[in-house]
């Protein structure tokens, strides 16, 4: 019974605000363009569904991100594990990467395109930049984080350097690089959006939301934002949770 | 023999640390010179710190300054003002938890930037679009961190208040408030970071009169390079003032105060 108390409770305040839309959109006075129904615009949602705009919308920003994803975690990682192992690299990078950092990757849109002009490619150059540095800084702070202990009594026991590293050093720093990478993903979703209607790519749900403004197709970029929701709940509780779970928890380095 | 630690100052840390920012200055400026690319695209350093004394000299970028800013601050109070109550009753009451955390956990991983359009369309361009996207990247973070910080709280506090006799007012003020501030604090410097981006964001997808983002999106349109620049120089001075001369120190300060060992640690 408790379960079915969860769910009515949880269901409270979605029955709050689609009860308030329904009422202001038919009741409100407000033009029907602007405030459209929830019947309008669960319509909505299942045509674009169906005639397959919404996929291939998502595909091609999905594409985007993961593209983006993978230099910036493939560089991050490697950057912030060479500043974690050498003092010389991460006296030269640290300065540089802490000027960098705090300047949110969404103000670089217009110079990205200034430079690289639109389209698909500048997009993902900016997503991969902007999410690298929390990588890094992650990825740096856990190499550092490696006990010394460990290190040195593999050193003894006659531990190769690369044994050191592949056994002590990456596994030890594991869990911060897999929060480095989730803050990453999650920094690289938040801004994705937004880049795509500064980039004018050709597909994308970004994209969708920005043009239906012009056309004041608000049913159109509220089902979008619908699904953005969506794909930000399976990317965020499904795959790093299952990645976290196989590995750090497992190893019983961070409680599950 | 005498215990006095001697303290080096890293002179190494610091020259390695110079050697890399002159590098990459340098490197830019024999690019931009080379002719490779147009100098209107990749200006050299000195046109940009010309560009920025310009500016300063101008005064028109303190009114852009001073527009974001408050607009960060209008949002960041209205999202305290409703997260930190939310948080507390999430924190202390099972129902409040059970009805409110599925709604945030639907609305939080929605970026606060996809709604920019749908604000434009309903608030028109201006603040009010500005700071209802502020609000919404900084309210869920706030919101869960105070849930967070109210859950954590320790038994033993609460329950010695409760057996001295404190009353659910005294309870709220002398114990749940203090005990979930750091929380609510570290919260507070995430926000701001999202808080931060959404505005410039938001100005440059809205393009209202004023604002940082606005200069960025203008400069873009006539080509000016330099001035992209110096302002991204300025969103990130900014940022990083307000990070280490303001919330850090806060943060510091609150851990402290109330001996949060459990902070301290990371």
């Amino acid at each position: 019974m408790r379960r079915f108390q969860d769910v009515l409770l949880a269901c409270i305040p979605f029955a709050i605000i689609f009860l308030a839309w329904q009422l202001l959109s038919l009741y409100g006075g407000f033009p029907e363009k602007l405030v459209p129904n929830l019947g309008q615009i669960g319509q909505t949602f299942v045509r674009l569904a169906s005639e397959g705009i919404l996929w291939g919308a998502a595909k091609s920003t999905l594409y985007r991100l993961l593209l983006g994803f993978l230099i910036s975690g493939l560089v991050g990682v490697m950057i912030g594990i060479l500043m974690g192992r050498h003092k010389a690299v991460e006296d030269v990078l640290l300065p540089l990467i802490s000027f960098v950092y705090p300047i949110p990757g969404i103000a670089y849109a217009p110079l990205f395109v200034l430079w690289f002009g639109l389209g698909d490619m500048p997009a993902i150059l900016l997503i991969a930049f902007a999410s690298t540095f929390i990588v890094i800084m992650n990825t740096w702070k856990g190499v550092k984080s490696v006990k010394q202990v460990w290190i040195k009594s593999a050193e003894i026991m006659g531990a190769k350097s690369t044994d050191i590293f592949w056994r002590i050093v990456l596994p030890g720093a594991l869990p911060f690089i897999l929060s480095g990478l989730r803050l990453g993903l999650a920094s690289a979703w938040r801004i994705l959006v937004a880049v795509e209607m500064l980039m004018s790519v050709k597909v994308g749900l970004g994209w969708m939301i920005f043009g239906s403004q012009t056309f004041l197709n608000t049913d159109v970029m509220l089902a979008t934002i619908a699904l953005i929701g969506l794909i930000g709940v399976i990317l965020e509780k499904q795959i790093f949770e299952q990645i976290e779970r196989r590995t750090v928890i497992r190893w019983g380095m961070v409680k599950g | 023999m005498t215990m006095k630690k001697k303290y080096n100052f890293p002179w190494r840390t610091l020259l390695r640390g110079l050697g890399g920012l002159s590098c990459a200055l340098v490197i830019w400026e024999v690019f931009a010179r080379s002719g490779l690319y147009s100098q209107a695209l990749t200006p050299p350093l000195w046109t940009v710190v010309l560009r920025l004394k310009d500016m300063l000299e101008d005064g028109a970028i303190f009114a852009h300054t001073g527009v974001t800013m408050l607009r960060v601050l209008i949002g960041l109070g209205i999202s305290f003002a409703i997260a930190i109550p939310t948080g507390m009753a999430m924190g202390t009451s099972h129902n409040a938890e059970r009805m409110c955390s599925p709604l945030l956990s639907v609305l939080m991983p929605i970026p606060s930037l996809a709604w920019v359009p749908l604000f434009v369309l309903w608030f028109g361009i201006g603040n009010i679009a500005t700071i209802m996207v502020v609000i919404y990247a900084s309210i869920f973070t706030l919101t869960y961190n105070t849930w967070t910080g109210a859950r954590a709280i320790n038994q033993v506090w609460t329950k010695s208040a409760f057996v001295m006799g404190a009353n659910s007012r005294q309870m709220f003020w002398h114990v749940m408030l203090p005990g979930t501030m750091p929380f609510v604090i570290s919260g507070l410097r995430i926000s701001f970071g999202r808080a931060w981006i959404a505005v410039i964001g938001g100005e440059l997808l809205a393009s209202p009169d004023w604002g940082l983002g606005k200069i960025i999106f203008d400069a873009r349109e006539y080509l000016e390079t330099e001035t992209m620049l110096a302002a991204l120089v300025i969103i990130g001075l900014i940022g990083i003032a307000i990070e280490k001369l303001f919330l850090r120190p806060l943060e510091a300060a609150t851990i402290e105060r109330w001996g949060m060992a459990q902070s301290k640690s990371n």
